[in-house]
């Protein structure tokens, strides 16, 4: 298993990569700067079980909190809304 | 609708679903009986389960916690059949309102649930409600004041959601039963929630 880089409380940046496949990032959130909120553990990792691989060593999970504000510069709501997303570990960088 | 047997072509995805399951069944992999008996089991499943689990939670502040901490854990103590599910429970308070979507397919705790309902599944929902969840809270019939903060959870990779809505007011000394009966699939999703007697 690949060791959690990232702790609850951290800042990071989901990498802006538009890459071909099965992509479990959505493409909303690429590109943007959110906390983490939790480790959910690790798991094989879905773009490469896509291509018929075994997806191993699992890849840390986490999820990431972010501002609907720092998402969607138009946000109507409140400034404290926020978005929570599941995202694997090869897909952040630290902020 | 009366039948008129007109011819209607499958779909892509209905020709792959009829492809994939005869050959399973060619190979010996699986047979039309354990077939069927899943689509059943499906089918049985409804949401009462998570009702019964929030009710649960009302009532019992341990296990509450628990069930925050380890969702499935929580509810295999309970004693349901939740195979494979990683399920995260998210606890609406006087300052948060949670809702739950899947906008890359439609990632749903259907093995707790049962199956979803059409609108998760329509492009609608799932691109709205990341975007502007206020407006279809508002569709819901439910308007979240704005000092309350809305909590949208993108169900995008391999945990499943469920919202622990909040108990409401007037409820005291109601039972297990007479509780999980407010609750209905719709405050499980957080695009309602539940109504008590002073409601």
């Amino acid at each position: 298993m690949s060791e959690a880089r990232y702790r609850p409380g951290e800042r990071v940046r989901v990498m802006k990569a538009y890459p071909l496949g099965h992509v479990r990032t959505p493409y909303y959130i690429r590109g943007h700067t959110g906390t983490i909120e939790r480790v959910c553990g690790a798991f094989p990792n879905p773009e490469e079980l896509a291509q018929m691989r075994d997806g191993l060593p699992p890849q840390p999970l986490y999820r990431v909190r972010f501002l609907q504000k720092d998402v969607w510069p138009d946000y109507r709501g409140s400034a404290k809304d926020v978005l929570e997303v599941e995202i694997f570990q090869h897909w952040l960088e630290p902020a | 609708m009366t039948d008129k047997g007109k011819y209607q072509p499958l779909s892509y995805f209905q020709l792959m679903e009829v492809s994939l399951r005869e050959l399973l069944v060619e190979k010996g992999i699986l047979s039309e009986e354990e077939i069927a008996q899943e689509v059943e089991t499906m089918r049985q499943r409804g949401y009462q389960r998570g009702s019964r689990v929030v009710a649960r939670a009302w009532l019992d502040e341990s296990f509450k916690k628990k069930l925050l901490a380890n969702g499935t854990q929580a509810c295999e103590e309970l004693g349901l059949e939740i195979p494979a599910l990683k399920l995260v429970v998210v606890e609406n308070t006087a300052e948060v309102h949670n809702a739950i979507v899947c906008t890359l397919c439609s990632c749903y705790p259907r093995v707790l649930l049962g199956i979803p309902p059409e609108w998760y599944k329509s492009r609608n929902y799932r691109s709205r409600m990341v975007r502007e969840p206020r407006a279809v809270l508002k569709e819901f019939g439910l308007n979240v004041p704005q000092k309350i903060q809305v909590r949208v959870h993108d169900s995008s990779a391999d945990m499943r959601y469920m919202v622990l809505p909040m108990r409401p007011a007037g409820t005291e000394g109601w039972s297990e039963e007479r509780l999980a009966a407010l609750v209905n699939r719709d405050c499980l999703l957080g695009v309602a929630v539940p109504k008590g007697p002073n409601d």
